[in-house]
């Protein structure tokens, strides 16, 4: 068995990629909003989850003892190394495939933190509990939207549809546990996320219904971030992302 | 430098005048974010919460504080802590009403779980008139949503409950 820190190392590191990675996502429509208060809003998400990726990398670089900051982890790694869910850093595209990944990201992470909010971890505990009341108003976000584009014109509803059928392939990864999820959960550290699926699928059901949208079918379900494996689109993020610091190391405003 | 001769109470007393820099009509201690001064051999160690966890505003506050006691000869560290959460329940009435007069209406129900329940109900805070409704739900902060009044026509901005 690994040793514990150097569990809870992996396991913070990526709750700290899955929220720096949509946080970059997000703050990409920083201007391109479709009118400006929605332009405030999707920013406004993409703070939280800075703020949410800063406490979980600061205590993935206290627990690997090595002397990196939230800074270093944020910046300093290569695409293999970033383990985040393949959902998180699918691009924007439309608007409607922004606010798809929202809801099924959104909803997920309102369940998740629910939980992780009670584990025997303090310092996962006391940050899930803060991030679970900002993802409360993320997830309304998500679904207002939702809503409001399915039950719109026709045009918004096919949009929708189209970006929750397309992005649907990748939500099954949201529910693996690997050895890193189960050594944790026998100390009850981490969450038990297939536990969650039902909740979750439910949810998303509920409100698709009330959108006039339909479930996407189930289909294959692609997978691999956990390993460090990603679609083409972080390469290409991680370009933009890390250009500053890679290009000239530790800059300072 | 000397320390034994002041207080916890001291400290704080001295730290509660620190305004907010988003919203400088409240303090840090009136908004809640100011928990806890330790004294030890080692120096002065204050504990603040930041209200949102991605919160611009911390850093400033941080400073302001060190700035702050090394202007009474203190040297300080600053320590941020998440546990327990932030909640604006921990708001004062006092501070409440003070942000209202500066035109921001203060958050009416504590920490809630019903976000759509908190909103339905805001008093503009310059007409004082209930019949409000949301533009957004994100404003020029983390912590404000954005309204309008229907009665006064007026734009505010809502602190939202946390």
């Amino acid at each position: 068995m690994a040793d514990l820190n150097e569990l809870k190392y992996t396991y913070s590191l990526r709750l700290g990629d899955d929220a720096w990675i949509l946080s970059h996502r997000l703050s990409e429509w920083c201007s391109n909003g479709p009118f400006l208060e929605e332009d405030l809003a999707l920013t406004n998400l993409a703070l939280d989850l800075i703020g949410r990726a800063q406490g979980f990398y600061k205590y993935a670089a206290e627990l690997e003892g090595k002397g990196k900051t939230e800074d270093d982890l944020a910046y300093r790694r290569n695409e293999r190394q970033y383990f985040n869910h393949l959902l998180v850093e699918m691009p924007n595209g439309n608007f409607a495939d922004t606010i798809a990944r929202q809801l099924y990201v959104s909803v997920f992470e309102y369940y998740f933190f629910n939980e992780l909010k009670n584990s025997s971890d303090e310092t996962f505990a006391a940050l899930a509990a803060k991030t679970l009341k900002e993802v409360k108003y993320h997830m309304a976000h998500a679904v207002d939207w939702t809503i409001r584009l399915g039950d719109g014109t026709e045009e918004s509803h096919w949009k929708m549809q189209r970006a929750l059928d397309s992005l649907w392939m990748y939500t099954g990864e949201l529910f693996e546990m690997d050895e890193v999820d189960n050594e944790l959960l026998q100390q009850c550290i981490a969450v038990d996320v297939i536990a969650l699926k039902a909740k979750w699928q439910e949810h998303i059901e509920r409100v698709l219904k009330q959108a006039t949208l339909k479930q996407a079918e189930d289909a294959y379900m692609q997978t691999g971030s956990r390993k460090g494996i990603h679609t083409e689109h972080l390469g290409h993020m991680l370009g933009d992302m890390q250009y500053l610091q890679r290009a000239y190391p530790d800059a300072k405003w | 430098m000397v320390v034994a001769d002041k207080t916890k109470e001291d400290i704080l007393k001295l730290l509660s005048q620190i305004a907010d820099p988003e919203i400088p009509v409240v303090t840090i201690q009136e908004i809640g974010m100011l928990r806890d001064v330790n004294i030890s051999d080692d120096g002065i160690e204050v504990i603040i919460t930041p209200t949102y966890t991605g919160c611009p505003a911390m850093g400033i506050i941080e400073a302001d504080i060190k700035a702050l006691l090394h202007e009474h000869g203190y040297d300080a560290t600053v320590k941020l802590v998440y546990n327990p959460a932030w909640t604006t329940d921990w708001m004062t009435d006092e501070a409440k009403e003070k942000m209202r007069k500066y035109g921001i209406a203060p958050p009416t129900h504590s920490s809630c779980g019903d976000i759509a329940a908190a909103e339905a109900e805001i008093a503009c805070p310059q007409c004082g008139s209930k019949n409000t409704e949301v533009v957004s739900r994100f404003g020029a902060t983390a912590c404000k949503a954005l309204y309008k009044c229907n009665s006064c026509k007026e734009p505010f901005e809502y602190f939202k409950c946390h």
